[in-house]
């Protein structure tokens, strides 16, 4: 029998076995949809990490690397160091004073339905743009792992099940477990594919580096050029590279933070100390899996190098070739299995938060007042939309197989850094801050990255007719807006229609809960406390 | 009748309620605005240096690519600015952790005193 597919098949049965488990601990809505706020630091560390390092990082950076060089590396910095505004800002806080979802602070001392209505719709568009780029993702990966025994329709189609019985079925005990484990599994593989790399330099750095100095590939023209992988600039060029690299770190440093299916973690720990520890663990794990990519990237581009891989499948599957070239097909059959690994825990972080925001805030809070009319339905709704979701993204990422949909993810990072971003740290930190100015913030944050990803380089360009299915831009036309990332301008955008909507409007009651509010987030009195199982 | 019955079950842990006035007592407490005074002294600086130490490394590489590509050992000035952010999240992290037990205990003083305030509950 093929020997990935083994692999695969294992992975599937194990964490079936977790759902199953998970089954029967997953009753009433803090079990559901936390937990039951029982695990532990290290464990929820793990689990932020796994929910973090998707294949976009597993896949793309080491990909990056391996065609562009330092400046992929550069990527890496920039999602460790993002953690330190989770760690700072917003984590405890977050513990302290919410119950399930980023809507429970912000409705705190706000009018809760048009707050709640609008954090919803904003979870809900970064959890689908998260979501379809890895469901696509997805789809043409495990294509390429399994050697074409299942088509791209199957393999979508199988993620998307699957993501659907863990999230139905095991709530966000099991979801938590799958990403653990697929989190040590990745940890591991690096590690395993790092001390391969060194060992074909003889672990001498001095080697290693020296290959890294002279690249060697063939260009678009055929001629070959030799390059230092370790010189900037090799992707961010003049004269909008730089410019772009500050929009990227803005994005990342402030979106992190705003990414619910990182947030809603923070609710399944016992309380506000356990929340910063394992934001800690997860540093750990996050900063030690980025650094290797050092490894993987440059290992890929100086022993496989770009021009193999260009012609095998392309950028994403720089690591699982590396491991082929270097320990042959069984390792390389193991990569791949963790390489689906991380995208099946990563749709399923992403589906229960997303159901987690629609049946809690939405369905529960918005439309029934608070109020839920027979026990157990907001989990019963949370079940339901989970199938939704499951169906829509399944249906999205066939529609969409041949767009290119890699600008979704830093889509998904504008979006919570202009939009989620703003509105958390000014409902916890700001007395005046009022209804209006959260829903002005949401909605302006939104709409402005949305909108600029629309007019920029990633969905508007000219191609030759002879650029075909996911490399052609979606609009033939040139970039309005000359910045890959929007971050530099909508993030301030964001904070701006918070201010102004806040001083446009008067709200009493909000500066009078304020107090309230500051007291619960910074000393976690009356927190939401554990339950037993 | 039944279902309402059914509902007092399954509600949550009965969350800590007070009036506005105590907590509006206890923002104004001196316990608790130390502890704001005490946090701010660590947060605020702490994020400050990580934004500029991080923004450092963009600008530079973006901005002045010549001088990044200085060898050092046998890398660059680049790689090494980059791989010592790593280490510098890490140490602010840390230097966090051990700044946030303090928080605690002062966090712990008000909540008891609140707890005692409601007679135990």
């Amino acid at each position: 029998m093929n020997i990935p597919l083994t692999m695969f098949l294992v992975f599937i049965a194990i964490t079936l076995f977790i759902t199953y488990w998970a089954s029967k601990r997953s009753a009433g809505a803090s079990a559901y949809f936390a937990a039951s706020r029982q695990i532990k630091g290290w464990q929820n560390g793990i689990a932020v990490a796994g929910d973090y390092m998707s294949a976009a990082s597993f896949l793309g950076i080491a990909g990056i690397i391996a065609f562009q060089g330092y400046d992929g590396f550069l990527f890496s910095v920039g999602w460790l160091v993002a953690y330190l505004t989770v760690l700072l800002v917003i984590a405890e806080p977050l513990r302290n004073a919410g119950k399930y979802t980023m809507a429970d602070v912000l409705a705190y001392r706000l009018k809760p339905r048009p707050v709640r209505a609008m954090a919803s719709l904003s979870t809900l568009t970064v959890s689908t743009f998260y979501m379809i780029a890895q469901m696509v993702g997805a789809g043409t990966l495990v294509k390429l792992l399994l050697g074409g025994m299942v088509t791209y329709n199957q393999a979508v189609i199988g993620v998307g099940l699957l993501m659907i019985v863990y999230v139905v079925f095991g709530g966000m005990l099991a979801t938590t477990w799958v990403q653990i484990i697929k989190a040590i599994l990745l940890m591991s593989g690096t590690f395993l594919l790092s001390i391969l790399v060194m060992a074909h330099f003889h672990f001498s750095f001095a080697q290693f580096f020296a290959a890294i100095s002279q690249v060697t590939y063939h260009d678009a023209k055929g001629a070959v050029v030799v390059k230092d992988f370790l010189q900037p600039g090799l992707r961010y060029k003049p004269p909008y590279g730089p410019l772009d690299l500050i929009s990227l770190g803005l994005a990342l440093i402030f979106g992190t933070a705003g990414l619910p299916h990182i947030l809603v973690r923070f609710y399944t720990v016992p309380d506000a100390k356990t929340a910063r520890h394992s934001v800690v663990w997860a540093m750990v794990l996050i900063g030690s899996f980025y650094i290797m990519t050092t490894f993987l990237g440059f290992g890929a581009a100086t022993i496989v190098g770009p021009d193999f891989i260009k012609t095998h499948g392309g950028t994403n599957m720089s690591a699982p070739l590396l491991a082929n070239a270097l320990a042959g097909s069984i390792f390389f059959a193991f990569i791949s299995a963790i390489a689906f690994a991380t995208i099946l825990a990563v749709v399923a972080g992403l589906t229960i938060s997303a159901t987690t925001s629609f049946s809690h805030d939405f369905w529960t809070n918005v439309i029934h007042n608070g109020v839920e009319r027979k026990p157990g339905e907001e989990v019963m709704v949370a079940r339901i939309s989970a199938f939704v979701v499951g169906a829509v993204a399944i249906a999205l990422a066939i529609v969409l197989q041949t767009a290119n949909v890699a600008f979704l993810v830093a889509l998904a990072f504008a979006v919570a850094a202009s939009a989620n971003l703003p509105v958390i740290v000014m409902s916890i930190f700001w007395r005046r801050f009022n209804t209006v100015g959260a829903v002005a913030g949401l909605a302006v944050g939104l709409l402005a990255s949305i909108g600029l990803i629309l007019v920029s380089p990633s969905v508007m360009g000219i191609d030759p007719p002879s650029v075909t299915g996911a490399a052609r831009h979606i609009i033939q036309a040139k970039a309005w807006f000359p910045l890959e990332n929007p971050g530099i301008l909508s993030i301030p955008l964001g904070f701006i229609g918070a201010i102004l909507g806040t001083l446009l409007s008067r709200e009493p009651s909000s500066q009078d809960k304020f107090n309230e509010l500051l007291v619960r987030s910074n000393t976690g009195l009356g927190a939401e406390k554990a339950t037993a199982h | 009748m039944a279902d309402a019955a059914r509902n007092a079950e399954v509600a949550q842990p009965q969350q800590y309620q007070a009036s506005q006035l105590t907590w509006d007592k206890i923002a104004d407490s001196k316990e608790f605005q130390d502890l704001m005074a005490t946090k701010k002294t660590f947060i605020v600086p702490a994020f400050i240096f990580f934004v500029v130490y991080y923004f450092a490394l963009p600008v530079l590489v973006g901005y002045a690519p010549q001088f990044m590509s200085i060898k050092v050992w046998y890398v660059n000035l680049a790689y090494l600015f980059a791989l010592s952010q790593f280490f510098v999240a890490w140490l602010i992290a840390g230097l966090y952790v051990r700044a946030a037990n303090i928080f605690d205990r002062l966090a712990k003083d008000i909540l008891n005193k609140a707890e005692d305030a409601k007679g135990g509950k």
